[in-house]
């Protein structure tokens, strides 16, 4: 086993589930993200240490979120001793069609990358006043 | 006669074999590798590199308030701590997914030469920290001139 891991070793690719796409792992880094529920909309934050934003592509097509981020960096100087190495991150998630694609809002703050997706009118929750 | 604890004796045999391995392997890093328990509290994630006259040290750590972020020096060892925040007035029960872990951490990493602290500069920028430190004087590589006789 190597000492060098991945940018974001924690996870496992196998504990991400099937209908996430991860290419190519070996070159790749699939970035760890929460992702939580407002009343009216969804929210992801995924890290993404050492992507500027120009090097950063967030996509919507046919209902798969993609988060790409390239990494045009190394720690400079001979490495002593290395505990990460920056690969481009790349991490697909099927979104339902209760989100309102059109209004995703994505800013990137100190290697994270927040993407808010507010859902559809439909999917809102709705107060139905009960008559009496 | 002592009781038998098996679990004193696993942290034995634990400890057995990492003494083992700190001595087989010089490279540290590789022995707490081995060990998921000690590997998992190493955090942030950190290269440390040199130049001729300085170390540069770069902490893997996106997400990090700045304003927690605190670095400091004493003889060759650097300290770095902070606080990596979760996201605040979420209910566990909202989270889809919860991979990003939070927490206060810190960490000293201790480097092969001294260097001068009062000269160290560190920068935050897109989730990584970097810290660059010139050596002290007396442990700069030193040009000898050569008289050709």
């Amino acid at each position: 086993m190597s000492t060098v891991e991945r940018t974001v070793p924690e996870t496992s690719p196998a504990a991400a589930p099937a209908q996430e796409v991860t290419r190519q792992p070996e070159r790749y880094a699939v970035p760890l993200v929460d992702i939580y529920e407002e009343p009216d909309k969804l929210v992801v934050l995924a890290d993404l240490p050492g992507v500027k934003k120009d090097g950063l592509s967030v996509q919507v097509e046919q209902g798969i979120l993609t988060i790409e981020g390239k990494v045009e960096r190394d720690t400079p100087g001979t490495v002593l001793s290395r505990e990460f190495t920056l690969v481009p991150f790349f991490r697909q998630f099927r979104i339902t069609e209760a989100i309102d694609t059109e209004k995703i809002r994505a800013s990137l703050k100190n290697g994270v990358l927040r993407l808010e997706l507010p859902k559809a009118e439909a999917a809102k929750p709705r107060k139905i006043p009960v008559e009496t | 006669m002592a009781v038998w604890d098996p679990f004193r004796e696993l942290e034995r045999l634990r400890q057995e074999m990492d003494r083992i391995f700190e001595s087989v392997l010089p490279a540290r890093g590789w022995a707490l590798e081995f060990l998921p328990g000690a590997a998992a509290r190493r955090y942030p994630r950190v290269n440390v590199a040199e130049q001729d006259d300085q170390f540069i040290v770069e902490a893997l750590a996106p997400g990090v308030d700045p304003a927690t972020l605190d670095v400091s020096v004493k003889d060759n060892v650097l300290t770095i701590s902070g606080e990596k925040k979760a996201p605040e007035g979420v209910r566990p029960e909202a989270y889809h997914r919860n991979e990003r872990s939070a927490g206060r951490f810190v960490r000293n990493i201790e480097l092969p030469a001294d260097v001068d602290p009062d000269n160290v500069k560190a920068v935050y920028a897109d989730g990584i920290l970097q810290v660059v430190l010139p050596k002290a004087p007396e442990a700069r590589p030193k040009r000898i001139e050569i008289e050709v006789g």
